[in-house]
């Protein structure tokens, strides 16, 4: 079967509403496999990204396996879409410039370089942000990756997942779906079938990384799903803070995104990683939007490890995720903190897991929901304390803010414990905006539109704080214009 | 010729079905010192609160006119903007909001409305340390979210810095004293006093005379009953402190039952 | 599988043999007995594992899959003194195995109507009409389709005015039978009453309990119900109470749990007009075996609403506790103020708590929250205790009783809640082996 050439998309971003600033599309030749899903589809990708054979039969064995699924997704959590046709989508779609890997910048189509300028990341030598190293993935492909050498000098490994199959098979072998088994749910045995590239970081012992490291993911091309796949291990007393963005340009239609993230943090190792979940979230009338089905876990396999998630979720028409500690190690610490925000006819079901193992594990969830418009948020967090975890303890906060009054906003904690020396603490309020903090800041001559997102800002601050400053920022910025027509 | 700046015209409000000012008048000029007294559920601080524009409030009846105009229709934000500051009797948390965001925003809006620039950070800081230095503020406050944790003195406090911040022409002072030892009670009576001048007012709100003997009302009112029942000079206040409200409150029955 | 098949065919003949017999019931009953039966043919029990949230941790298969036979015969006698020795000072109506006992009833106080069903329907054919399974729907309720399937007999009690005398509604079981026992609660505008609907077992061994329970609080109706389990440790008991409340009622609950094998509870309290009011108290104790699982719904359809969800539990040896709360504000129930809180004592590290107190709100304008604890008895306190010289176990038994007493400090009838506290010890082994 031969890859067939797709002719450049046409952007029609005029037709659609234009409120979201990052729908613009980049008008380049891509290399689309055929439409729909098949043995021959996942050896295509395969094939496409010159993977040695074991890959190519572990994504066959998921795929088979996920066949047997009967195109059944989990249909528990508290939002409800149409049923995806699966066999309508493109699996895979690369820059045609892309097709060989790049060898330098200079390699990299301008437009593409030009793509990644506007959404804020630049890519270029001399203007590349300071600190930060990124990895850019358009579509199924990564297109650069920043500050490489600098790393390599402090022995950190950042690559795109399909360069780390190539050139650190041993490390990807022995950690891809050690935490996220290919059988672990619909979406991450698609993703393990089909999944296109993503982030590879491995940090030695001792060492602490240097810089931030970003990937920035960028859905393009049209009818395409996107499969990306993170696997990032912090070896013994190192660590890393790792931060992803993402943005889609705006269509009518639905695409999908089922990614999978693996983090193992050894002893004494720290993983911090955090989030800004920007797909595009459709329009005022809720068409089109980025279905985001999205398996997160991190596993604290070492002792006094520490993995921390931080995630700010404004975009897509829904999300599905729950970011996960299984708290393996004695003395592991587990942290979630959250910030989703659905407006218009977004529908968000997140939150996380804590799964107590060792003893004297620690987790702490905050979780902040914000509804508007006509959505429907909802936090379902479990934590769970097995028999061997002795002297567990947890702490569960959860609010939620509505904003209007025909939006929804949900709390659904589970609460298991099978040792009695655990300790847990959940609390969760729901409430508005209340009328006596809106007086007080008018009276102070502050509108009540900028009242309204001082006091919704304070009220995520929490989560804000955990978040790497600059992007502390931008988390801002983003529920701001997020929030849109909903408040004043 | 006085400057009139606050006028309450025949004052009617209730909340809900409860009428709780029942007719009250009261004209403040520029450069002067109001005290308005009177026991518990009088309905002193309703007055402030209407005059601020705090919603919850429905004006049945009357008008409050400042400087010269009605403003009964206008947002909270818009009189603030327009130089009536209230110091709230419960000032309100917010969580996540540093006071010094918050006053700089609130600063800035206020700067904004009069054309001028915005505050520039440096600026802002300098004006906040020399401020909060004056009215014996730790600094760290400014770091802290608004109210949240702080002790009934510190919101007190934290009030009257904005208040000299903001530099309004009317400040409505709610129970500020209520509360305070009297270190505490005279920072803030110094900070209303230094904010004090012949272009700005104060109505101060008490349910004591103690305040007074740290601040000097050009004129004292008892509000008893949703009504202004007597107005005299400073020496009001130190006859209530002997004798409390009851005497009045009889006079003011006796006064009401011919006209019921 | 063939077994649960075998169940229903039991189910079916005893159906079939109780429509017979019971050939002159009102024509409206005895349709909705057929529809019922229809409905709980299809729908079964809720046996499925998967996506069966509700009951994620209760597993009711062992239940479906035996048959226990209907009472028959003259009931066994009972000495009241013995098996429900709490009710000094309470009005009593009384059932043995499923059936009204006259000689276990006592004389009624004045504005209060207390009889079995079977009389009710001809001597309060309206009040029953208008509110017999109105507010218990069986349409998705496997548990309650077949209760009413077998409505017969039960409690029918019609407050008015102000009743000061507690009525006590006692359901005893004698042996090895099943039990639909139905029990139907109309507070009048502006009634006040107070009721203890009990379950005891006079006989030890397995027996299964599947009650319905629906309180009817209309305008301004003050309820106050307190709901004791207390059969033997090996008994099937599922409960399904189904409260509606009208403008400005208001509805006080206890639920008392310490007995039972299986045990599951639900609870739904409909405030379905303004100005409703719900205080809901639980306190649930398991040792051994046990399984106790506590469903409570708060649904707050209209504004002006106010619950509070207060819930205990203490779990020791290899016992397992559930509890799933649910507060549901409806879209426009503005002004809704609800809060929920479980808190629960574990003893064993044998033991197993599972806590899903959820939010599911549709209006801005609410206060709503909820809270929930796990853990054992601070280390510090025992400690403390300890070091003024009080030994370990008597130390445990002051911490275990102070956090009781705050749900059962509630209990107003001076004589039930001494007996509530002591039994509360006496359900936990290690406490009756130091007593």
């Amino acid at each position: 079967m031969v890859a067939e050439k797709k002719p450049p998309v046409i952007s029609r971003t005029s037709e659609v509403e234009s409120e979201y600033k990052w729908g613009f599309v980049t008008d380049i030749e891509m290399d689309m496999a055929p439409k729909g899903l098949n043995e021959d589809i996942v050896r295509l990708i395969s094939r496409k990204k010159n993977e040695p054979e074991w890959m190519t039969e572990s994504r066959l064995k998921a795929f088979r396996y996920w066949m047997t699924l009967e195109y059944k997704e989990p249909r528990w959590a508290k939002i409800s879409f149409p049923p995806i046709d699966y066999q309508d989508a493109y699996y895979y779609a690369a820059p045609k410039s892309q097709e060989a890997a790049p060898e330098s910048l200079d390699d990299v189509d301008p437009e593409l370089i030009e793509a990644f300028n506007k959404l804020g990341i630049p890519l270029e030598e001399q203007k590349k942000m300071t600190g930060v190293a990124v990895d850019a993935i358009f579509d199924s492909v990564s297109v650069a990756t920043t500050f490489q050498k600098q790393l390599e000098e402090a022995g950190v490994i950042f690559c795109p997942i399909s360069e780390a199959i190539e050139k650190h098979p041993e490390l990807v072998r022995k950690y891809m779906g050690s935490v996220v088994p290919y059988t672990d749910n619909f979406f991450a045995t698609l993703n393990a079938a089909v999944f296109s590239d993503g982030t590879f970081c491995y940090v030695p012992p001792g060492v602490k990384c240097p810089m931030e490291l970003m990937t920035y993911f960028r859905i393009n091309a049209e009818g395409t799903g996107q499969f990306e796949r993170t696997l990032i291990i912090a070896d013994k007393g190192s660590y890393v803070s790792y931060l992803e963005g993402c943005t889609a340009p705006m269509r009518k239609t639905n695409q999908l995104h089922a990614a999978v993230v693996e983090l193992i943090a050894l002893d004494d190792a720290e993983i911090k990683y955090s989030t800004l979940q920007n797909w595009y979230p459709g329009d005022k009338d809720g068409n089109g939007g980025v279905y985001n089905f999205v398996t997160k876990r991190g596993k604290c396999a070492g002792r006094n490890s520490k993995i921390s998630w931080t995630q700010v979720e404004t975009g897509s028409a829904i999300t599905w995720k729950y970011p996960s500690v299984i708290l393996q190690g004695d003395n592991s610490v587990g942290e979630f903190y959250s910030v989703a925000l659905v407006n218009n006819y977004q529908q968000a079901d997140t939150g996380t897991k804590m799964i107590h193992l060792g003893k004297n594990t620690k987790s702490t969830i905050i979780a902040k929901g914000i509804s508007a418009g006509k959505a429907q948020g909802t936090y379902r967090g479990l934590v769970r304390i097995m028999p061997g975890a002795e002297n567990a303890r947890n702490f569960t906060r959860c609010d939620s803010l509505l904003i209007g009054s025909e939006c929804g906003a949900h709390t659904v904690p589970y609460i298991e414990v099978r040792n009695p020396t655990a300790h847990l603490e959940h609390e969760a309020t729901t409430s508005r905006v209340s009328d006596e903090q809106l007086f007080y800041l008018m009276q102070r001559g502050i509108n009540e539109e900028d009242a309204q997102y001082m006091i919704i800002n304070g009220f995520c601050k929490t989560v804000f704080n955990e978040l790497p400053f600059e992007f502390a920022m931008e988390a801002s910025q983003l529920l701001k214009v997020s929030l849109e027509g909903a408040v004043g | 010729m006085a400057d009139l700046l606050l006028e309450v015209r025949d004052l009617h409000v209730a909340v809900g079905d409860n009428e709780i000012l029942k007719g009250l008048s009261l004209a403040v000029n520029k450069g002067e010192v109001h005290a308005i007294m009177g026991p518990n559920g009088s309905g002193k601080s309703t007055l402030a609160n209407v005059v601020a524009g705090k919603p919850g409030y429905t004006v049945t009846a009357g008008d409050v006119l400042y400087e010269g105009e009605s403003i009964l229709t206008k947002l909270p934000d818009e009189r603030a903007r327009a130089g009536i500051f209230l110091a709230l009797q419960y000032p309100v948390e917010l969580p996540g909001v540093r006071n010094r965001d918050f006053l700089r925003a609130a600063l800035d809006a206020l700067r904004e409305s009069r054309g001028e620039d915005k505050v520039g950070i440096r600026d802002f800081n300098k004006l906040m340390q020399a401020k909060a230095e004056e009215l014996g503020l730790e600094p760290d406050m400014m770091k802290r979210n608004v109210n949240e944790g702080f002790s009934g003195g510190e919101k007190k406090r934290n009030e009257i810095l904005q208040l000299v911040v903001l530099d309004p022409t009317l400040a409505l002072l709610d129970e500020t004293d209520s509360g305070l030892d009297i270190d505490a009670l005279k920072v803030v009576a110094e900070g209303v006093n230094r904010f004090g001048g012949p272009e700005k007012a104060i109505v101060l709100v008490t349910h004591y005379q103690r305040i007074l003997d740290y601040i000097t009302p050009d004129f004292v009112h008892v509000l008893i009953d949703g009504r202004i029942v007597r107005s005299g000079g400073r020496e009001l206040a130190l006859e209530l402190e002997k004798r409390g409200y009851d005497w009045l409150r009889e006079e003011a029955q006796a006064g009401a039952a011919p006209s019921a | 599988m063939t077994q649960a098949v075998a169940t229903h065919e039991q189910y079916e003949a005893d159906f079939r043999k109780l429509q017979e017999s019971r050939s002159s019931d009102p024509g409206w009953l005895k349709d909705l007995r057929n529809a019922a039966f229809g409905r709980f043919q299809e729908i079964g029990f809720p046996v499925a594992r998967k996506g069966n949230e509700l009951w994620k941790y209760t597993d009711v298969r062992p239940l479906a899959a035996e048959t226990f036979p209907q009472p028959a015969g003259v009931p066994a006698s009972v000495d009241a003194a013995q098996v429900f020795p709490f009710d000094d000072g309470m009005a009593r109506v009384a059932f043995v195995d499923g059936r009204f006992s006259q000689e276990l009833s006592t004389p009624l106080p004045d504005g209060l109507v207390a009889m079995s069903l079977a009389q009710a329907y001809t001597e309060h054919s309206d009040d029953v009409q208008r509110h017999l399974s109105q507010h218990a729907p069986y349409a998705d309720e496997g548990f309650t389709a077949l209760n009413t399937a077998f409505l017969a007999d039960g409690a029918f009690v019609l407050s008015e005015g102000a009743v000061q005398t507690p009525l006590h509604i006692v359901y005893v079981t004698t042996g090895r039978v099943v039990t639909h026992p139905r029990t139907l609660i109309v507070g009048r505008p502006t009634s006040e009453l107070s009721v203890v609907e009990s379950y005891v077992s006079a006989t030890g061994g397995k027996h299964f309990t599947n009650s319905v329970t629906e309180v009817a609080l209309e305008e301004g109706a003050q309820v106050t119900h307190r709901r004791l389990l207390i059969e033997n440790q090996e008994a099937y008991h599922v409960a399904t109470t189904r409260v509606h409340q009208s403008r400005d009622s208001v509805y006080r609950s206890l639920v008392y749990e310490a007995g039972g094998g299986l045990v599951r509870n639900d609870l739904t309290v409909l405030l379905d007009a303004e100005g409703a009011e719900a205080h809901l108290k639980g306190l649930y104790v398991t040792a051994g075996k046990q399984h106790v699982d506590n469903n409570v719904n708060i649904d707050h359809a209209k504004p002006h609403g106010y619950s509070r969800l207060y819930y205990k539990g203490i779990v020791d040896e290899q016992s397992k506790a559930v509890f799933g709360g649910l507060v549901l504000v409806r879209p426009g129930a503005d002004k809704t103020d609800a809060y929920q809180e479980d808190k629960n004592l574990i003893l064993s590290h044998e033991a197993e708590v599972d806590s899903k107190p959820a939010l599911e709100i549709y209006a801005d304008d609410v206060k709503a929250g909820h809270g929930a604890t796990a853990g054992a008895i601070a280390d510090e306190a025992l400690f403390y205790m300890q070091s003024r010289g009080i030994d370990p176990e008597q130390a445990m038994l002051f911490l275990v009783r102070g956090f009781v007493s705050e749900i059962l400090d509630s209990v107003t009838i001076e004589p039930l809640r001494e007996w509530l506290v002591e039994r509360t010890t006496q359900a936990l082994p290690r406490f009756r082996e130091a007593a």
